[in-house]
């Protein structure tokens, strides 16, 4: 799936941008691309790095542990392969929680630090995703934000007379996506195991 | 009301931070070498998703810069006309789950040409808040420990943002 749309995106691009005469776009396009890649990457170890020494300082104290405990009744539905006490369920639950409160540079490290996890316990193919991963990314990419605080502060930078109206439409929104969301993944990863793929 | 959210996010962070180290020293953790341990790994971790994002960064590059995207969203945009989607929010849905940067500097520019009390801006506005990066995301977490294989996850990671769009214009036209 994801080969296939790369290559869609490629092809199509070097077509259209032929077809509309300034293929000389693409070069350039594609360097900066690549570039933005680099950044991002190196922009990320500071974060990471910081956050990883967090977490792990969070986990020593059994903190990563308590969190969760508590909210064990959803994760053991949501992730029935995971065992309750890995430390893959606090990091998810972190990650989660982070991305709740709309706290964007500290979702991410723990998102990766949770993804970590899971390759821990991904033994039988590890270069192919386990069913903890997928539900793990449908519930990563709808998850629930809060508080969408960038976009209100875009509102209240052009003088919107109420910048948190859309707090209780975004909640609603994303909360669809995310039922849906755990919904196709549930049927997906049914189909997929049938498969043995 | 914002006053409240953005006084929240200003101390989240800052209290996460007095809170994990302090109850750690107080449980006898060794802090500062637990820290570093912990820190350890952060490099090899970044670096490891070089590859990944470029691949995939190169291709929304492409895609974007060659007029392919305005292709796309030209093409869609007759068909979402008739079943009452305004069509000028087509770039921002088609670009989301490619670019987060990008999506953003879509809707500011919405929220600037239409105003954010319009329904097309309290829309994209919406729009952005309840989605995320899916590529980004699956790129950035499965290039992390090498995965090549997604399986499912793309598919549930689109059918996720499409039902996000549904519901964002739905409950807008409900609401506004």
């Amino acid at each position: 799936m994801v080969n296939i749309i790369w290559l869609a995106m490629v092809i199509l691009g070097i077509l259209v941008a032929g077809y509309n005469g300034n293929i000389e776009v693409v070069t350039k396009a594609a360097f900066e691309g690549a570039q933005t890649g680099v950044k991002t990457s190196l922009n990320l170890i500071a974060i990471i790095t910081f956050w990883l020494g967090i977490m792990k300082l969070a986990e020593a104290a059994g903190l990563v542990q308590a969190l969760a405990y508590l909210v064990r009744p959803l994760t053991r539905f949501l992730f029935p392969s995971i065992p309750p006490d890995h430390p893959a369920m606090g990091a998810i639950v972190m990650n989660l929680s982070a991305n709740i409160l709309g706290l964007g540079n500290a979702a991410t490290p723990m998102g990766l630090i949770a993804m970590q996890e899971l390759q821990k316990l991904n033994q039988r193919r590890p270069d192919s995703a386990s069913d903890a991963m997928c539900t793990f990314l449908a519930l990563n990419t709808s998850c629930i934000t809060l508080i969408p605080t960038t976009i209100i502060g875009i509102r209240l930078l052009y003088n919107s007379a109420n910048p948190t109206e859309i707090v209780g439409t975004t909640i609603f929104a994303t909360a669809c996506g995310m039922t849906l969301a755990i919904a196709v993944d549930r049927v997906l990863r049914f189909i997929y195991n049938q498969q043995g793929r | 009301m914002y006053t409240i959210i953005s006084e929240l996010s200003r101390w989240a962070i800052p209290v996460v931070l007095l809170l994990i180290p302090l109850i750690a020293f107080l449980r006898g953790v060794k802090v500062f070498e637990t820290f570093v341990e912990g820190a350890e790994q952060g490099f090899h971790t970044a670096i490891k998703t070089i590859p990944f994002l470029v691949a995939m960064l190169v291709a929304i590059s492409i895609f974007r810069a060659s007029g392919a995207m305005e292709l796309l969203t030209g093409f869609l945009s007759p068909v979402l006309d008739k079943v009452g989607i305004p069509s000028e929010i087509l770039p921002h849905a088609v670009m989301r789950p490619l670019s987060g940067g990008a999506a953003l500097g879509i809707a500011t520019d919405i929220i600037k040409n239409h105003g954010p009390d319009s329904f097309i801006g309290r829309l994209v506005s919406t729009m952005q808040g309840s989605s995320d990066t899916t590529f980004f995301v699956l790129t950035l977490y499965f290039g992390s420990v090498g995965i090549k294989k997604y399986r499912y996850a793309i598919i549930s990671g689109l059918v996720a943002d499409f039902t996000t769009l549904a519901a964002s214009i739905i409950i807008c036209k409900i609401m506004f």
